[in-house]
């Protein structure tokens, strides 16, 4: 069956500050999102709010996901439930390294699948997380870093990607998976993600550039601005804003 | 560490549930061929010496230290020690009446006690000799016969000053007199068991020789001394575990450890404390490094209510060169005093400290550091690395280093770092389906990894395995 993520009139503050104010949005399984705005317009606080971040509180509205209310699960429970998120700014964890924290991963999978669950053992680890390192093209020594500590820009993102391959989830946020990347790292990092694109993987691009879309093809664009998501449509959107800015969203939305 | 056993730990952080009174907190039954009576006098200090058929000097020795404990001051730094009663403990406990080198003849409590820890299992797998304390005396030693062939000594204490007399008085307390400090006294006055280690010139002991110290009375003092030689050119790797059951009262733990290391000699010794959190531990380690010679403290500091414990290094001689890695956890009611002292007294000596503490549910860790380079120790190198992790607001750290340098040519270094487990590290592990304990289980083997891999991999999962069981245990 397919996997559904359903936003319904999603309003989210952070601080008692309001940052979104209504967004609707659906995403199965499968298909390929691009949520584009400016700076500001509240699309990471979707991700962070989608993925269950303490900081940000729901005031009104729903997520579905799977039928199950997400609102009620924490973001470890959401992402064993089958949710994604590639940080924009991944956050480094000295000591534990990649491949450590991606077995600990698989593992809290398998034991909610299975409570007397021993874990994966060392060897099938071993061959799953060499054959998505392969298929990403990344050295089998990235494994046995730490975790994002000291990691170029380029190398977080991919990192991100890395994970997203071997923890295979249903849908997945990539926030600004392109920013600050020169334009080979987005290449590189842009065909990792088109290799996962796929039945089985549901993909919400956040970003405010198009370059990445150009690589990723998005069957649904939407356009968010001011915490509400103003504009809809197919990949001609985005060539829209390649060649018209936003301007013209915030002359047209934009409240006095 | 490899990345197998950092694996193996990760995995097994997940499957313990045990507090610590499940796997350490049993005590058995007591059955004693002498137990002192309770409280500290000339009396009591003689009747071990005689107890022990110990030479004249050893007793005067004794008598000597008594008196210098009576005359100094409780310490009024570092911890608080008002809880302590000297005339309430017991300061010498006898298990058994002979100490065996078979494991076999062992007392059964005793060899319970043991089997229950898991010493017998870990000799056969990976040390070179192996020790067990139980109370006051040493129950059971044996060396790999190899080694013994070579002329490499692993004895307790006590029948190392039977056996070896003359080498026994050569080096002992020449490094730590009894007028060190008042527990250094005390423990001179009443020691007993710990082990004797002498390394003959240019000998590799290549596995490490272990001692396991286990208090299983209530209200027992543990006052083991442990002298370790190891001559020119010379290598051994020391290891020492210790536990004790929960009681609702207290004991004491206060052990004097000496080392010297002759030229080109190496010596490491590690320390993997356990002590449930109703001991005081007050202990005195120190070490004399000689020319290019090489000393390293490995201080894993878990458990007890209140441990002082500044593992010293003195660099007298060109070359020489010192490390103290250390690690401390301060739980719910416990207090971490711990650090590090090191003294350049030569020219080209060099010194590394990296001190590592977590404090959580309340718990106190303070890092006590004196770094110190005599004038004329020309080109001394040192450098000086301290981080505290706090996991709540309830829990404290604070850092009192102390730095002396009388000479110009030198270079020192120093970091020190306070750092709280935030929220965006834990939200990141969960959002990849990992939970809130786990996470925090992942970043404080994370944070403590570095000493972690300077460990042998068996004691480097027990590490890992107590911080954990602490981390637990001090829940509610």
């Amino acid at each position: 069956m397919t996997a559904v993520l359903e936003i319904r009139n999603l309003h989210v503050s952070i601080d008692g500050k309001p940052i979104l104010k209504g967004v609707n949005l659906t995403v199965r399984q499968g298909e390929i999102h691009a949520l584009m705005g400016r700076n500001g317009s509240g699309k990471s606080t979707l991700a962070y709010a989608l993925m269950g971040h303490p900081a940000y509180t729901v005031d009104e509205g729903q997520i579905l996901f799977d039928g199950q209310d997400v609102l009620e699960m924490e973001a470890d429970e959401r992402s064993r439930a089958g949710l994604f998120l590639a940080f924009q700014y991944p956050v480094a964890v000295p000591g534990v390294t990649l491949a450590n924290f991606l077995r600990a991963a698989i593992n809290a999978r398998r034991k909610q699948a299975n409570p007397e669950d021993k874990g994966i053992s060392i060897q099938e680890f071993r061959r799953l997380l060499l054959s998505k390192m392969q298929m990403l093209k990344i050295d089998p020594s990235f494994a046995g870093r730490y975790l994002n500590d000291g990691f170029s820009g380029g190398e977080k993102k991919r990192a991100e990607i890395l994970q997203l391959a071997t923890l295979e989830p249903k849908i997945a946020i990539l926030d600004e998976t392109d920013s600050g990347l020169d334009i080979d790292a987005l290449r590189v990092v842009a065909e990792g993600v088109n290799k996962l694109i796929g039945p089985n993987l549901g993909v919400l691009v956040i970003t405010h550039y198009e370059q990445f879309l150009n690589y990723i093809k998005p069957q649904f664009v939407h356009v968010m601005f001011d915490g509400r998501i103003v504009e809809e449509g197919g990949f001609e959107l985005a060539e829209k804003i390649q060649e018209q800015g936003y301007d013209w969203v915030a002359e047209k939305y934009a409240t006095t | 560490m490899s990345e197998q056993t950092q694996l193996d730990a990760t995995q097994q952080l997940a499957e313990i549930k045990q507090n610590y009174d499940e796997k350490y907190g049993f005590h058995v039954p007591e059955r004693y061929v002498f137990k002192a009576q309770k409280g500290l006098s000339r009396e009591v200090v003689a009747a071990i010496s005689e107890m022990k058929g110990e030479p004249q000097w050893m007793r005067e020795f004794r008598l000597r230290s008594l008196e210098i404990f009576y005359r100094k001051p409780m310490p009024t730094w570092g911890g608080d020690l008002s809880g302590i009663d000297f005339d309430d403990i017991h300061y010498y406990v006898r298990p058994t009446d002979r100490q065996q080198r078979s494991w076999d003849e062992v007392p059964e409590e005793i060899k319970y006690t043991f089997d229950r820890l898991g010493i017998p299992e870990a000799e056969q797998k990976f040390l070179a000799g192996a020790g067990a304390q139980f109370e006051s005396e040493v129950v059971y030693h044996s060396i790999r016969k190899d080694l013994e062939e070579k002329g490499v000594i692993f004895l307790d204490t006590d029948s190392a000053l039977r056996e070896y007399p003359d080498l026994f008085r050569e080096y002992w307390a020449t490094v730590i007199p009894p007028t060190d400090n008042k527990f250094a006294a005390l423990n001179s006055a009443v020691w007993s068991g710990g082990s004797f280690i002498y390394v003959p010139k240019g000998v590799h002991v290549e596995m490490p020789l272990q001692a396991y110290f286990r208090i299983n009375t209530a209200n027992m003092g543990q006052f083991e001394r442990t002298l370790i030689i190891v001559d020119e050119g010379a290598s051994v790797h020391y290891v020492e575990g210790c536990t004790a059951p929960t009681y609702s009262s207290d004991s004491l733990h206060s052990a004097v450890v000496e080392i010297i290391v002759k030229r080109g000699g190496r010596a490491r010794y590690t320390t993997i404390q356990n002590w449930s959190n109703n001991v005081y531990n007050l202990v005195t380690k120190r070490a004399v490094a000689y020319q290019d010679a090489v000393m390293e403290w490995v201080d894993c500091n878990i458990g007890s209510r209140l441990t002082m414990k500044y593992p010293a290094i003195y660099l007298v001689e060109p070359g020489a060169h010192g490390e103290v890695l250390s690690v401390a956890f301060a739980g719910k009611g416990q207090h971490q005093d711990a650090g590090a002292k090191i003294i350049h007294a030569a020219p080209r000596t060099t010194s590394q400290i990296i001190s590592k503490s977590i404090s959580m549910h309340g718990g106190r860790s303070s890092y006590r550091g004196l770094l110190k380079v005599n004038a004329g120790a020309v080109g001394s190198k040192s450098n000086v690395v301290c981080d505290a992790l706090l996991m709540d607001e309830l829990s404290r750290t604070d850092t009192y280093p102390s730095i002396e340098i009388d000479e110009k040519d030198v270079t020192i270094g120093h970091e020190a770092s306070v750092s709280k487990v935030n929220e965006e590290q834990l939200f990141y592990m969960m959002s990849r389906g990992i939970d809130e304990d786990t996470a925090n289980a992942m970043i404080v083997s994370g944070f403590i990894e570095p000493v972690a891999k300077e460990l042998p991999a068996e004691y480097s999962i027990e590490l890992y395995r107590l911080v954990q069981l602490q981390m637990e245990g001090s829940v509610g």
